[in-house]
This record gives structure tokens, sequence and C-alpha cells, in this order.
């Protein structure tokens, strides 16, 4: 169906378009450029465009293609970095060098490339298959076997399975007939278009919790495995670190990092950096399990918008064949935003700071799409126990992490504050911390997290049963602090008592020694659970043993100059995660030195 | 409807020469440039024609006036019959019926070759040094096209500016922006100067280059930075864009654009380091809020545009370094905080581009102390890959998170100090007070002439924090006190 173009405003075209449906996707004038139909008038289509509308001539030939906005999903994403509309970005160098061209059309995944497909044993010959069941399989890295699905919305009686051997992207490896008789040709991988939430057979309670090696998370603020989560925080609050190191060290399968509106030289950062990031569990390169979604801020602001999307369904597909996923947005402000300029430009009722009315449940709708799942094409399997697949989980996860910008560090604007009432975990970064340079500048106080009861069972089966003992008393401590800090700015030190001087002396303990972690420093980078915990008790432990000796009548004073409070701040760099042994030991260490310091004190009075 | 009226356009055609003509205008070769006359309206910077086929969305226009003076212009929407350009000149002293407006069929160029070095040019690319105009064979279009992310090289070779504040704490990376937020009143300019003056790469010579663009800066603003440049002897190797603020406004739009396309040639053809200096991005900001109001764009936060990120972005994101290419763009704008209001929607989305910021205090610049840099807010996101071990030396990082961290406790000291009163505080407190004072009248403070080592910068730094005893530093290593802290147990008289 071909149009022409009548109105031309920025990134949003008019063109007289009949019989486009709203989604469907269009080319446009001679450049080619892509656009996405998002409004009818009459016979008129209003049309975002991904790129740059510039030299655009009213009058141009606007081809409507007939299907919406999808993405190819198969072997080859990982690894792999791609713009706001799936176009791969390494490839795109080759072809058009180092500027991203107008109006060009690549496939996502190499189509050239042969896959070792291994079928499966598990399908028998005209049974009866449908959509979510594997297969085969291909290893894609090492570190991750991929299932080759069946397209969730196709089923029928499988007629032919290749047999296990190379293939590339273009040769068949199944083939079914449906139920109106005809046949069907299955390949390696298939298309799903991105604002359609993939189908999966029922949820699931997300019951373990994601390890992400930092302290402040994992012990305080834990987020599960299909969780949603939101970082907050005002530029320079070490947002995008913080999720640097989520996507290095989570124990997840796969990570989608989607940097949406960000920085070029970030993604760089990203792109150098992980390649050569070996994967602490698998020693493998971080890259085989990561995709990258690049959309910089001066790339065009609809593919912005299309790339949370982007993102989100490739999350989907690895979710299906069982594995646990995160995705990492960065930032859905800059989403939000392109959201409001669209808005904007169609005359839409601003309502608050000139977002349109719309974002609350747009917003919603994408957190929505984590979760823990029972995936499609497994059940039939294990109702049938000759066909059961052991190969993989009958759960996958998506577990969303978006980072959020608020202008000016103002948690009530409307993108935090929608944010904050959907997400089950907040980790609110403080502009306050990170000027101290007190990194991870998650805001103790601010920050929560509705997964503290479930994941307090997780500690107690593999780390230790006093977990969330030791969590509340810590937090305890630290808000204790912080009413005392502000007597103390009212009147000075001088009014407190010696216990109450304690208190602000173990919380620094816990700030210094716990909650700080740099991500630069190689030992303190990721921590594991046993490790956060044994800090955590330490701490504690010196509070309690001061708090004792100080009942005896020692001062803070002399306790403050006990030596081994500055190696108990540093223990968390010098021992790494596998020397546990030698934190117990320096545990046990600690109470030893205050029985010493106890004797000789009580000594001293005899 | 204003624009309802107007039935008709007369048009005229050039080859050479003007003459008038009615021929069937299609975009063909053999009609290049088409004339027409009665605009349907005018106001605030924008021209509003009808009837115009055949033309593209951010081509360029000529608008001559009833006294044959020349404007330039851009076509910035398309609806329909009705064409909006805007009049980078404004649309004052303009008539409907005795305005030629003339399209170029082509978007914004300018013109490149190495023969840009050493002139003074307006926002458009017009020589503002009463030298000829620069002919080449290569134009470009200003808005230029976004790099591939894929195709960036990591920027993370330390640039020494020899100002403590920066090096030590802040430290700039060639390809990084790194933004001056400033006030009215406060050293930014003197600052910039001096950054242009000092800045070097640590044992190497370079082929360098510096693009000034100010955009509604005041004459002697503009005087400032040229006679520094002629002064240094570096006028050879600056190219400089101009718009005072007596200028016309919307050129501010289109200036940063030309400068960059400059600064792209320069760097990634000509393999030059360049270093861009734009000033004042707000400014820009505010000529675009002007045009976006008249247009009527839904306003954001304070009447910007809800496009002012993006806008943004598509300026501050041409710096960088590409892989394969030997040059590179380093930036640093200023943006003055309205108000000194950090949270001001051109300050806050700056933030969020850039790599960083360096932010200038009134208060450290009342106490006399010059560059005034407020270092708690200021930072450099690029630094942790520049220095170290193998750029810089081994210690940099942590004793520049030590500095910071003990800095932030001593503010915390003196905020007490303010209430209960110098007297109360305990002996370390003491040692914070001393701490942060000399921080800010030694390792802050410096001449405007004098030039540090990044070595000088940190062994300064190791005096200042030998104020303190190595039990409070938890940020340095062990061997890092070993080697560099000598405490001698009690704070040193100023």
């Amino acid at each position: 169906m071909d149009g022409n173009l009548t109105q031309i405003n920025g990134p949003l075209v008019r063109a007289e378009l009949t019989e486009a449906c709203i989604g469907e996707q269009v080319r446009i004038g001679k450049l080619n450029l892509m656009g996405e139909v998002i409004g009818r008038e009459g016979n008129i289509a209003l049309i975002q465009v991904y790129e740059d509308t510039e030299s655009l001539i009213l009058g141009e030939k606007v081809e409507a293609l007939g299907h919406p906005l999808s993405v190819e999903l198969g072997p080859g994403l990982l690894g792999q970095i791609f713009d706001g509309v799936q176009r791969p970005l390494l490839d795109l160098v080759q072809i058009s060098g180092d500027y991203i061209p107008r109006g060009v059309n690549i496939p996502a995944l190499n189509h050239d490339k042969k896959w070792l497909f291994e079928a499966s044993q598990n399908l028998e010959m005209d049974s009866i298959v449908s959509g979510g069941m594997s297969l085969g399989t291909v290893k894609e890295t090492e570190l991750v076997t991929h299932q080759i699905l069946i397209p969730p919305n196709c089923s029928g009686t499988l007629i032919w399975l290749a047999e296990s051997g190379s293939y590339t992207l273009n040769d068949p490896v199944a083939r079914i007939k449906n139920e109106q008789d005809t046949e069907e040709l299955l390949y390696l991988s298939h298309r799903w278009p991105v604002r359609t939430p993939r189908p999966f057979n029922r949820r699931a309670d997300a019951i373990a919790p994601l390890i992400t090696g930092q302290r402040i998370f994992d012990t305080f603020f834990p987020l599960l495995k299909g969780g949603k989560a939101a970082i907050p925080g005002p530029f320079g609050a070490g947002k995008t670190m913080i999720q640097q190191q989520i996507a290095r060290w989570s124990d997840a399968d796969i990570v989608i990092y989607v940097g949406c509106g960000e920085r070029g030289n970030e993604l760089v950062d990203v792109l150098e950096s992980f390649p050569q990031l070996i994967d602490p569990r698998s020693k493998r390169s971080l890259m085989e399990r990561t995709i990258l979604v690049a959309n910089t801020s001066n790339m065009p602001v609809v593919a912005r918008e299309a790339s949370i999307y982007v993102g989100v369904t490739m999350a989907e597909y690895y979710r299906d064949q069982g594995l646990d996923v995160v995705m990492v947005a960065d930032s859905t402000s800059r989403w939000a935003e392109a959201l409001r300029e669209v808005a904007g430009r169609l005359g839409q009722m601003p309502v608050e700071e000139g977002y349109p009315a719309y974002l609350a449940s747009r917003l919603a709708a994408f957190y929505e799409r984590s979760g823990r799942v029972h995936i499609l094409g497994h059940e039939k399997n294990n109702s049938d126990p000759s066909g059961k697949d052991p190969a993989r989980n009958d759960q996958g996860s998506v577990t969303l992490i978006g980072a959020v910008s608020p202008p000016g560090g103002d948690f009530s604007e409307p993108v935090t504050g929608h944010t904050k009432e959907i997400v089950q975990t907040f980790w609110a970064l403080s502009k306050e911390l990170a000027d101290a340079r007190h990194y991870p500048s998650v805001s103790w106080t601010e920050s929560f997290s509705e997964y503290v009861s479930v994941t307090a069972d997780w500690w107690l089966e593999n780390v230790h049963p006093d977990w969330l003992q030791l969590r509340t008393e810590a937090l305890s401590l630290l808000s204790q602090a912080q009413e005392l800090m502000r007597i103390v700015n009212l009147v000075g030190p001088e009014a407190l008592s010696s216990e109450q001087r304690w208190v602000l002396e173990a919380a620094d303990l816990i700030k210094e020694g716990v909650l700080q972690q740099s991500a630069l420093d190689e030992v303190d980078s990721y921590a594991s659970p046993e490790k956060q915990f044994l800090l955590l008790q330490m701490m504690l432990i010196i509070y309690h043993q001061g708090e004792s000796l100080i009942t005896l009548g020692m001062s803070v004073q002399a306790l403050k100059e006990l030596p081994l409070l500055i190696t108990a701040k540093r223990c968390k760099s010098t021992y790494s995660s596998e020397q546990t042994e030698n934190l117990k030991q320096f545990i046990i260490q600690i109470k030893s030195d205050f029985q010493k310091y106890r004797l000789e004190y009580t000594q001293e009075f005899l | 409807m204003i624009f309802k009226n107007i039935a008709l356009n007369i048009r005229r055609n050039f080859y050479e020469g003007i003459k008038c003509e009615e021929i069937d205008c299609e975009r063909t070769k053999a009609v290049r440039e088409l004339e027409y006359r009665q605009a349907s309206a005018a106001h605030g910077g924008l021209l509003f024609m009808h009837n115009v086929p055949g033309i593209a969305y951010g081509d360029q226009v000529i608008v001559t006036d009833h006294r044959n003076h020349k404007r330039n212009g851009q076509v910035v929407q398309i609806s329909g019959e009705l064409v909006t350009i805007q009049v980078i000149e404004g649309t004052d002293d303009l008539d409907l019926e005795r305005t030629w407006v003339r399209f170029l069929q082509k978007p914004f160029q300018v013109s490149l070759s190495t023969d840009v070095l050493g002139r003074i040019f307006n926002g458009i690319g017009k020589p503002r040094d009463d030298r000829p105009p620069i002919v080449s064979s290569l134009k470009r279009n200003v808005n230029g096209s976004a790099v591939n992310p894929a195709a960036r090289a990591y920027p993370k070779e330390f640039i020494q500016t020899g100002i403590a504040a920066i090096d030590g704490l802040n430290s700039l990376v060639r390809g990084q922006k790194l933004p001056v937020f400033s006030g009215s009143g406060l050293p930014h300019n003197r600052l910039l100067a001096q950054i242009v003056r000092q800045a070097k790469l640590l044992g190497e010579e370079s082929n360098f280059a510096i693009v000034f663009a100010a955009m509604g800066i005041s004459y002697s603003d503009a005087l400032f930075f040229q006679n520094n440049f002629e002064s240094n002897g570096v006028l050879g190797n600056v190219v400089m864009f101009i718009n005072q603020a007596d200028d016309p406004t919307l050129e501010r739009l289109i200036l940063p654009r030309t400068a960059l396309t400059v600064a792209e040639y320069l760097a990634f053809d000509e393999d030059r380091h360049v270093l861009v200096i734009l000033t004042d991005m707000t400014n820009y900001a505010e000529a675009l809020r002007e045009i976006s109001t008249e247009k009527g764009d839904v306003p954001a936060r304070k009447g910007y545009p809800g496009y002012l990120y993006s806008d943004l972005a598509s300026i501050y994101e041409r710096a960088g370094r590409i892989k394969n290419r030997h040059g590179s763009i380093t930036m640093m704008p200023v943006v003055s905080m309205p108000s000194d209001d950090i949270t001001h929607p051109i300050p806050d989305l700056t933030g969020y581009i850039t790599e960083g910021q360096i932010v200038l205090s009134r208060e450290l610049h009342s106490k006399g102390i010059y560059p005034p840099i407020n270092i708690s807010p200021s930072l450099s996101r690029l630094m942790k890959d520049g220095v170290g071990k193998n750029d810089t030396r081994d210690d940099h990082i942590r004793v520049a998170n030590q500095l910071f961290a003990a800095y932030a406790k001593a503010q915390e000291v003196r905020n007490l100090a303010s209430i209960i009163g110098a007297d109360e505080l305990s002996e370390e407190d003491n040692h914070f007070l001393s701490f942060a004072r000399d921080f800010e009248t030694n390792y802050i403070n410096q001449d405007e002439e004098q030039e540090r080592s990044i070595f000088e910068t940190l062994n300064i730094a190791w005096e200042l924090l030998s104020i303190l005893p190595a039990s409070v530093l938890s940020r340095v290593s062990e061997a890092d006190l070993a080697r560099y802290h000598h405490w001698e147990g009690q704070p040193r008289d100023s």
C-alpha cells in the first residue's frame, strides 16, 4: 500500500495512507526511512520516524509494509550490540563507516553463519507440537545452550525434523502441518512483534534472590529473579556504575543492557570492558551472555522509545528457553521523554511536566513484562513422562531494572513517582552520599524492598539463619545513628552518652566496612553472600563487644583507637570472596582481642 | 485563519542573475533554485509561506527583504501547503509583499579546509574578520550524523591541565566532554583560558587545534579570548565562531553545529586533537526556548521544549574519539546556572549528557580562591580509566577518593563548629578543620599563571593528608600510607 507525505514536523510526519493499521511499519521516501504508524485521522496516517527526517519532501512516497515493529530471535543475539530498532551496529560499521547512515536495512542476525544444530530426541514424527516447544539446541556460546523454539503462535503436526548438523538461519529445520492443513517451515530463528508480550503458560512465584555481589543490594534491599527494581538518582550519583556492576556480577544466565538515550562513551566503556571481564562462575568472557541495545542520546528519539521494547522482547525470548534473564534499562526517564516529545508534537494535552496522561499506564505495562513464569511448551512434555525434557528448566524469569534520572534529583517528579508505585525494589541514590564519595550511593533510608521475607528463607537455607536478624539490627543502628546525628548537629557531641557515641561509631563501621563498596577495587568489586554475611556479622560483633566494655566504664575514645577497627573496615578489600576462612579467623581473633581488653581493663581497676 | 487569504505566490527562477519566469516546479537539476514572493505571515523569527511545492525539511533558504538585504533561514516545518521558515537574522523589518524567499534546495552546509585555522566566523560560517570566505569543494551538513557507538574509541588519555583541582580530583581525558557550571561574575573565562594555555598530554607534543564557539557573549569576553590566544601564539591553531550578545539570537542555534562540523573535520580528517569551547550554552538554550515557544511547541520545564535533552545531546555527543582515526574532540562547554541553581533544566540536562562537570562556587570565589572549583559536586566520569599506574601514578585514584571523603567530613565538622563553636570540637575534628582550610588555600587555590604537574599535585595532596591521622584515612591503602603519609601528631598552624 502506498501513499504520499503530507506533513513533516521533526520526527513526526503525516501521510495519506488508507488501510494502514496502527503499529504498522512504513518506509518513507527515496531515503527509505523507517517509521511506524501511531495514529489514524480519516485517510491520514500519523507516522513516527525512527531516523532523522531532514531533506524529506512533501509528496514523497510512503509504503506500508503490513507488519508491526518486530525483532528477529534466534542464535547469534548474544555478544551483539544493536541499535534501538535491532540493527547490528558492528555490521553497520563494516557497511557504512563510522557514522550511522539513514535508510539502511540489514538483518539483525548473521544469516551466513552455520550453527551446529542438535535435534531434540523428545519429539516424535506426526506428534502434535505447539508453540514454545523445543526443536533442538544450538550451542550459542560456551555459556549458553540455545533452545530452538517453535514460535508461540504456531502449532500443528510435526512432519519433518532436520537431522543434527550445521545449518544457517536460512535453512529450514522442521516442517509442520497446521490445523488448516497447510505446511509451514520452521527455521532456527523467528520474528516477534516487540509491543506484544510473548505468551507463557502461567506465572510462577519468584523465590530466589538475584545475587549481584553488591552488599547494599543483596544484604539490605534484595531483588528477586523475576522482580522489578528502579534506581532513581540525580546525575553524578553513580547510577551507570551500579547498573554496570549488576550487569557484570549478577548470577543471571543472560544480561541485556539497554542504553536508552545515554552517553556514547559509556556504551563504549561497556563494549570495551565486558569482553575482558570474566564471569565469576564460568570463568568465561561476560560478552558470551550479554546483549547490548544502544540508542545514545544523539540518535533519533523515536528509536529510543522502541529500544526498551526491543530489549524486553529479547529478554522474554531467552526466558522462554527456561533461563533467568536480567534486563537493565538506562534510563527509563529518557524513554519517557521520548514519549513526551512525540506527544508534544502530536499536540496531546500535557498533564504533569508536559508528560502525556498515558505515561503511568505505559510504564506499568512495561514493568509488567517482568516476572517468573512456567514456560510454554513444557507442561505437555511433563504430562508424558517419555517426552520429558530434562535439558531445560520449566521456569524462566525476566528481571527488570530501570534507571530513572529525575530532573534536579527531585523524586516527586512524574517518572520517579509512577515508577515507585510499580516496582517492588527501590534503590534510591543520594546526591549527598555521592558527594561524599560514599559509593554505591544507595540511601538506606529512602530505599525499600518488599522481598525481604522471601529472601530470608533463601539466606536461611544457603548461608546463615541469622541473616534477617543481623540485617534488621544493622538498619536500626543506622537509623538510630541518624537520629543521634541530628542531636549532635543541634547541641554538639558532648550531649551524647558514651553508649550513644558508640552507636555512631558502629554506624560508621557498617557504612565504611559494609555499605561502601568500590567497583574499581578488584577484591571488593564482588562479594559472595557468605562474605557479605561475615562482614556484617563482624561489625555487629565489634559493636556488641564494645558496648559491653563501655558498660564496664571504658571510654569511647579508647575504643575508637583500637587498631582492629580500621583493620575491620579494610577487610572488604583484603579478603576476597574465596577467602571467607580468613574472615572467620579474624572474627575469632576480634572476640579474643576483646576478651583480652576486658581482662586488662578489669585488672587496671583492681 | 491568517494564512487562508493568500492565494498565490509569485516565483522567480535563478540561473545566472535573476529572471522571473512561471514554470512548473520539480526538484530537478535544471531548476536549481527557486525564489518566491508573498509570505503569508511573519512573526517572532518565523516566516510562513503557502504553496511552495518540492521543498525539503531542513533546507536552507535566503530571504531578501525590501532593502535588498539578504537573510538566512531554514525550513523547520512543512504542513500541507504551509511551509514554516526560521529566519536566523530575525523577522524585524520584513513585510509580506516585498520579501523574496529563495530556496537553495540543500541543507545548511559549511565549507571545510585547513584555511579555517586562524579565522573568525559568524554562526553560519561567514567571515567576521573582513577576509574572504572559505572556498572549498568539501562541504558538509552542519547537523552531522550520529557516530555509531560501535565505532567509538573509549577516551583514556590523561590531559594535564596544570590545575590541581581538575588534574588531581576530576581528571580530563582526551575525547571527554566536561562542562564548567558557572554563574554570573565567576571567573569561568579565566579558567578556560588557563586550560587552553596549559593543557598537554604527558610526554607528547601533539598536533592540536582549538575551536572556540561563542554564543551570545559580550564583546569584552570575546576580545578577552582573542587576546589570550594571540598572546600565547596559538592564534594560528584557533578557529573562532562568534555570536555576540547583540547579534541575531537564532544564529546561536546553528553556531555550535557549524563549529562542531569544523571540529569534526579537523579531528577526523586532519588528525588534529581539537579542544572545543562552547560558551555559553545557557544562551543557546534560551534561543531554543524563544523559537519553540513561537512555533507553539508544548513546553516541558520552565518553558523549555520537551526535546531540549535530545537537542543538547545532538551537540554534546559530537565530542569523542573514533577507532582508527588519530584525532579527537574534547569539549568544554560553559553553562551558567541561572541564579546559581544546579537543578535548573539547562545544567541539569547537561549533567545527564556530559561525562561529569566542574562546578564553580560563589562562596570560594568570595573567599578569594582561584579557581573557585567546588569539588563536592564536581565529577569526571572518565577519570577512572585515564589515571593510575600507567598513566599518572599508582595512588592517584585512591588519593582523590580520600581527599573527597575527607573534605566532605570536614564540611560536616564546619557545620557543627558553626553551631556549637570551634572550642567544643574534639581533637580529631580540629584536624579536619585545619585540613579543610589548607585544602582550600593550598590545593584548590593556585595562581592563574601557575602550572602544576600531576606529581606536584599529588605531593601537595599527601602533605594535606598528613594533617590527618592514618586512622581516618580508610580510602588509601596501607602501602600508600607507609610511602607518603608523614603524620606528626599535631595539627599544623597555617
